[in-house]
């Protein structure tokens, strides 16, 4: 049996927002009968997109990571609800569904990605749906896929055996794994969003001018123990990503040329440029 | 056959037509006439009384018709009438007096109309698909949409996914890899918000009129913006519409009425402001407004003085850059250019996928910017974060790294350019001035450091490199809005001529232009003027006037306003400003006063949208404008009730273009736009179906013209006719659309894409054939061949033909005491170096375009754009418009992320939600531009705003005090927590230490 699956790539989300506005043109205003009730005109994010900036200038970078209904295959809001208002479909798809769920805010609260939304007017739960409607319809895709500009989001239909496969072949991870809900959502490059980096410049100084140390070789030990070497690039930039938050301490050993090597220590919480670096 | 026979027969067409159509057989019912055909000397003569729906057809000449329409002759009527129409033998007709008709204009334009209805009864639009709903096809200002319908509502809008039979797709092959786009269309945010947008709570729905104003008594000017309104009959809005116009031409006589209008306008041909509103406002004689060149900017006043392209406004050739950058460029340096944000004009995503292409081949990127724009972030690269206005500077610190370390081609240099001797001069400092343009130097003045500046200077020579200067490759971007726009635009001109602009590798652009395309299939860009006939103010003289015989149109009134000196000119009655003249470099040296000679000052103002509080710099002054005695009637014909409609006497609801008949191309503008749609990876041109009925009580803009004309006996020459979806299949047959796709085809799909171009026969790349030393050949008609001071095609637009370090065009002028010929260095008048107000003002502000709506479309109106978290926040149930501050400005004002924060300086104060981040560095603060929410919290235009129109603080001098351009960003601010009051009252402000002139 085939089932859906999600993939967003974080290195390829530049914040368009053409998941949020699809999802809005399609639901405010549409009720889908027997897959949702429309969406309020606001207020609700059933894409919602949140922005991660690390470092600090001029050494940042910035990732957005897009959250909505992980399709849980083993789903808290399912067992939150009373009455089988929240249904599993063969495909993956999880539905809520817009009249047994009346009145049953404890399905809000039974997410751990707060992904689904409390519609106050109607009195009902809401995530989102997978566009489940239109793929019934014989649309060949849900719209946040379709409307992507960057291809960050891409929905594949595939044996559950082959997306196991993939989330190897292609080191996708979920949020939040250890909650073994076993998310049908997965993510590409999820590092950007929960790893750290250090970063800094090396510079030297040639006759009384600074200049960029270009190709220095940095060198990074963690408990006296090599884990990572990189050099320098032509702006004297260099950049260790990946790196756990708050996994304490690190030292750098910079080696220019045939200069004496410089040392650096870092207690790592979050990321940090160590600003300049005379070599 | 004879005249007397089809005269005889046209009441049967009307009759079967009748029979056949229900529409029209209720369209026969609405009136109740009698029609006269005859030769003018009677000598061949029918007559038809409409009667009750029905037609009663009789030979010879009524004594008293309610329509008469005569032929000069039995063969220029049997002519004219025979099928299929033949419009140039018709338009020559009507011309030479051969054709003529006679009537009240209601009745004419019915008979008219009814004629053109009875030919397209049978037209059947858009596609039936699942669930009973209909696909239908429009365009907007972000990209050609889908718009599924059910019921007369619209559920959703989808961009559209090519099927197997439309146009093939291009190939890029580069370093071994093949590149092609994927088969379906691209859309901006505000594109895909369209339909919150349609139904919106703040469409205006119905005429109104505000309150205390009376056309006959007290008009209360000066509540304009504070009283409410009452809703009113369009007849009602129409009388006080039509006897102001008349009043204004009586009374005052030519000039009264300033017809006022922004940029740009809801997508389509025949609804846009060049076609049906310029032919209006030619009709009524208005004084016009002279609009600068908002986002050029710096390249119209400066760049196109050292390497010519003022068809362009200054912008660079954009042919075959695609292929060339992916082939062969090393490096991209993005300055001032954020694609991502900015998406070319009306290009939608359609370059992203080719920068993405870019990156996965390994060619490296810079950016330089004060902010860490998205596309650094998407990217990734080297940041490089000069101050504002500054980077005129930097590049004069790279130029001298460059002489210094000979590291340009000075081959190319001696053989492409002029004045090179005298600009290297000036940068080591051997001038009169005497001061090196060092590294050093510059590091003092733009915050980068010195180090820095060499690094790229030497990679920048080592590798192949292309400038995206901008965000469409030239033009654009902020540094180009800026006191010293002028100063960066021209920089990056004399750089790429140090590099060999045009050799493999080396050129303008950041894959934003120059896909390979077919550039050859016409289809009449907007500015091209539709109907218009204008061929003055429109490019319709190019092509389309030929193609599509239609009546010429011209504004018999020659005065015209200044945007950026509308409130002066209104208030203190002068102003002065220079024209966008496109035709050569000096037609920008003619300035524009107002008011002209002998004509009437402006007392009415038919204003068409309602930007300008959102967009135009120092907007305060706009507000006061309104409020003037001096203005005495004030309409605003607009879709949405926003911004300055709220100072209107009278607002007339115009519908969207998703509720009238239009036709159009994805990202067309034709004119200075020329081959614009090579921002495009397929082209795509669209009907523009009527999806649905006008909301409540709103019309077409066409129909709201042509309503007024009506009452001034103008109709027939308005509308020649012709309905809208006339004219749709006019432009369609002024096309080369039907060598590809039937009108009955394209009526139900809806849209057509043009196939690819073939690869050998794609347009050479943009500079090649200059860097080659051989005549120009890519397919552009510019410059006028009058331009070229020797051989046809040979050289470029300046005096010597060449890139000119020493501008010669300037140095004729020579009046411009702030463009002098060299481009040496000007500090802003406004920012680090104004000690006095840099101390009170510590910050400086940078005001991009917006991203996620274009311009104030797609903004406020309650739609979705607005819950986009990084558009504007919500706190306590408003939704506030966004500022970015570093996290050590906001640290000493004790600002937290989300807090509200009160903007301002001597000219406003604006209220936004604080937005802390790291992608600026202190002393530099980030706020977009183009809010169509202006809500004062207390009185207009003296109370701070907490819509978000950031343009009340921005300074309203020009960049140079000889050119009309806005220099958004050179602004100082500061900035505080807001304690809820912030009333700024300019009355109490010191206004002397800011910049005034």
């Amino acid at each position: 049996m085939k089932k859906w699956n999600l993939i967003i790539d974080i290195a390829k989300c530049h914040n368009s927002n053409n998941c949020f506005l699809s999802v809005a043109d399609e639901y405010i205003g549409n009720d889908h009968k027997g897959y949702s009730a429309s969406m309020p005109l606001h207020g609700h994010h059933w894409f919602n997109i949140h922005r991660k900036e690390r470092g600090q200038a001029p050494m940042v970078d910035l990732n957005y990571l897009s959250t909505t209904c992980n399709h849980c295959d083993d789903a808290p809001c399912i067992k939150a609800a009373k009455n089988e208002a929240v249904i599993k479909r063969e495909d993956g798809i999880v539905i809520i569904d817009p009249e047994k769920s009346k009145g049953q805010k404890q399905i809000v609260d039974a997410c751990p990605y707060d992904s689904v939304w409390w519609n106050e007017e109607k009195n009902i739960p809401q995530a989102w749906t997978f566009d489940a409607h239109l793929l019934d319809s014989g649309w060949s895709e849900p719209r946040c896929a379709s409307t992507c500009p960057t291809g960050a989001i891409k929905a594949v239909k595939i044996e559950d055996s082959e997306m196991t496969q993939k989330v190897i072949d292609e080191e996708l991870q979920v949020l939040q794994p250890k909650l073994k809900t076993k998310p049908r959502v997965y993510y590409k490059n999820l590092d950007l969003i929960t790893k750290c980096f250090i970063g800094g410049t090396t510079v030297t100084t040639d006759n009384g001018v600074e200049e960029c140390a270009v190709n220095a070789s940095v060198l990074l030990y963690k408990d006296g123990e090599k884990i990572s070497e990189t050099n320098s690039d032509d702006f004297g930039d260099f950049k260790f990503d990946g790196l756990e938050p708050d996994s304490g301490n690190y030292e750098l050993e910079i080696l220019y040329q045939n200069n004496d090597a410089q040392k650096k220590s870092v207690n790592l919480k979050d990321s940090e440029y160590l600003g300049l670096i005379n070599v | 056959m004879k005249l007397s026979i089809i005269l005889f027969f046209l009441p049967w067409m009307l009759r079967i037509q009748s029979l056949m159509h229900k529409k029209f057989r209720e369209r026969l019912k609405e009136k109740n006439l009698i029609v006269q055909m005859k030769v003018t000397d009677d000598s061949v003569g029918r007559f038809y009384i409409f009667q009750n729906g029905k037609i009663i057809s009789k030979s010879g000449i009524h004594s008293d018709p309610d329509v008469c329409i005569m032929f000069k002759t039995e063969k220029i009527g049997f002519d004219l009438l025979m099928p299929p129409v033949n419009y140039q033998t018709r338009i020559d007709a009507i011309k030479n007096f051969n054709l003529m008709m006679e009537g009240p204009d209601e009745l004419t334009s019915w008979f008219s109309e009814t004629v053109m209805m009875s030919q397209t009864n049978h037209w059947k639009y858009g596609t039936p698909v699942e669930n009973g709903e209909i696909r239908y096809v429009n365009n907007t200002n972000g990209g050609p949409v889908y718009v599924y319908v059910k019921n007369g509502k619209i559920i959703r809008m989808t961009p559209i996914n090519f099927s197997d039979d439309d146009g093939e797709t291009w190939t890029v092959k580069a370093r071994g890899k093949e590149f092609s786009p994927p088969r379906k269309t691209t859309i901006s945010p505000h594109g895909l918000a369209s339909k919150s947008l349609v139904y919106s709570k703040d469409r205006n729905l119905y005429p109104m009129k505000r309150v205390d104003f009376d056309p006959n008594g007290d008009r209360n000017q000066q509540n304009r913006g504070i009283s409410g309104y009452e809703r009113i009959s369009w007849d009602e809005a129409l009388d006080i519409v039509e006897s102001e116009i008349k009043r204004m031409n009586r009374s005052y006589g030519p000039g009264a009425i300033l017809a006022a209008r922004s940029s740009h306008h809801t997508w389509g041909n025949v609804g846009y402001y060049i076609s049906a509103y310029q032919k209006f406002t030619n009709i009524i004689g208005a004084t016009t407004t002279m609009l600068n060149p908002d986002s050029w900017e710096g390249w119209y006043w400066g760049a196109m003085h050292h390497y010519g392209h003022s068809m362009r406004n200054g912008a660079a050739e954009i042919y075959g850059q695609v292929e060339d950058c992916l082939q062969e460029a090393e490096m991209i340096v993005f300055w001032s250019s954020d694609p991502e944000v900015t998406n070319g004009v009306y290009g939608s995503f359609e370059g992203t996928v080719r920068r993405q292409w870019a990156k996965e081949l390994g060619i490296e990127m810079i950016h330089i910017d004060p902010f860490f724009n998205e596309t650094a972030a998407f990217l990734g690269g080297k940041w490089i974060a000069p101050r504002p206005t500054t980077s005129p500077a930097l590049a004069q610190a790279i130029t001298h790294v460059w002489i210094k370390e000979e590291l340009y081609d000075s081959e190319y240099v001696e053989r492409c350019t002029t004045g090179f001797k005298k600009w290297a001069a000036y940068i080591l400092g051997e001038d009169e001035e005497g001061i090196e343009r060092t590294p050093e130097w510059a590091e003092e003045e733009t915050g980068v450091p010195s180090r820095e500046i060499r690094a790229l200077a030497r990679k920048w020579a080592a590798k192949k490199t292309y400038l995206s200067a901008g965000g469409m490759g030239t033009t654009l971007g902020g540094a180009c809005r800026s006191a010293t726009g002028a100063q960066w635009a021209r920089s990056m001109i004399c750089l790429m001529a140090m590099q060999g602009l045009g050799k493999p590798g080396i050129n303008f652009g950041g894959l934003q232009f120059g896909s390979p395309i077919d550039y050859n299939f016409y289809f009449p860009g907007y500015a091209e003027g539709g109907f218009s006939g204008d061929s003055m103010n429109s490019a319709s003289g190019v092509s389309l006037y030929q193609r599509m015989p239609h009546l010429l149109s011209m504004n018999p009134t020659q005065q015209t306003i200044p945007r950026l000196k509308m409130p002066e000119a209104i208030m203190e009655g002068e102003a002065e400003g220079y024209p966008i003249d496109i035709r050569s470099i000096e037609g920008q040296f003619f300035p524009v006063k107002y008011p002209s000679p002998g004509h009437s000052s402006v007392k009415m103002m038919y204003k068409y949208g309602s930007s300008y509080i959102g967009t135009q710099p120092d907007s305060n002054r706009y507000i006061k404008m309104y409020q003037t005695d001096d203005l005495e009637f004030v309409v605003n014909q607009s879709i949405w009730n926003e911004g300055e409609v709220k100072f209107a006497d009278v607002i007339l609801p115009a519908c969207t273009n998703f509720e009238r008949s239009d036709i159009g191309e994805w990202a067309n503008p034709g004119g200075y736009g020329y081959d614009w749609v090579g921002q495009l990876n397929h082209r795509v041109i669209g009907i523009q179906h009527k999806c649905i009925e006008p909301l409540g009580e709103s019309k077409s803009d066409y129909q709201i013209f042509h309503d007024i004309c009506a009452r001034l006996g103008h109709s027939a020459y308005f509308t020649e006719g012709h309905r809208e979806i006339d004219w749709v299949k006019r432009l369609f047959d002024a096309s080369d659309l039907p060598s590809g796709i039937s009108w009955k085809k394209f009526c139900k799909k809806g849209y057509y894409v043009v196939p690819a171009e073939k690869e050998k026969s794609r347009p050479p790349v943009s500079y090649k054939w200059f860097a080659d030393g051989k005549k120009k050949n890519v397919p552009e008609p510019q410059p006028l061949p009058g331009s070229y001071g020797e051989n046809f095609l040979d050289g470029l637009q300046t005096q010597s033909g060449k890139i000119e370090f020493e501008s010669q065009s300037l140095k004729r002028y020579g009046k411009d005491p702030e463009r002098p010929p060299l481009n040496i260095y000007i500090p802003s008048w406004e920012g680090t170096h104004t000690s006095d107000l840099y101390k009170k003002y510590p910050l400086q502000l940078v005001s991009p375009h917006s991203r996620y709506s274009f311009h104030t479309k797609g903004d406020g109106k309650d739609s979705s754009v607005n819950d986009i978290k990084d558009h504007r926040i919500n706190i306590d149930g408003y939704a506030y418009w966004i500022v970015r501050i570093s996290t050590q400005d906001a640290e000493v004002r004790n600002v937290k992320d989300n807090d509200l924060v009160k903007l301002f300086n001597d000219r406003g104060a604006v209220i936004c939600a604080a937005q802390l981040t790291e992608r600026l560095s202190p002393g530099i603060i980030h706020c977009r531009q183009a809010s169509a929410v202006y809500e004062p919290i207390g009185k207009p235009g003296e109370s701070a705003d907490r819509g978000g129109c950031i343009n009340l603080l921005t300074p309203k001098r020009t960049q140079s005090l000889k050119t009309h351009s806005a220099a958004y960003n050179s602004c100082l601010i500061e900035i505080e927590k807001w304690d809820g009051k912030g009333i700024f009252n300019t009355n109490t402000a010191k206004k002397e230490t800011m910049s005034t002139k």
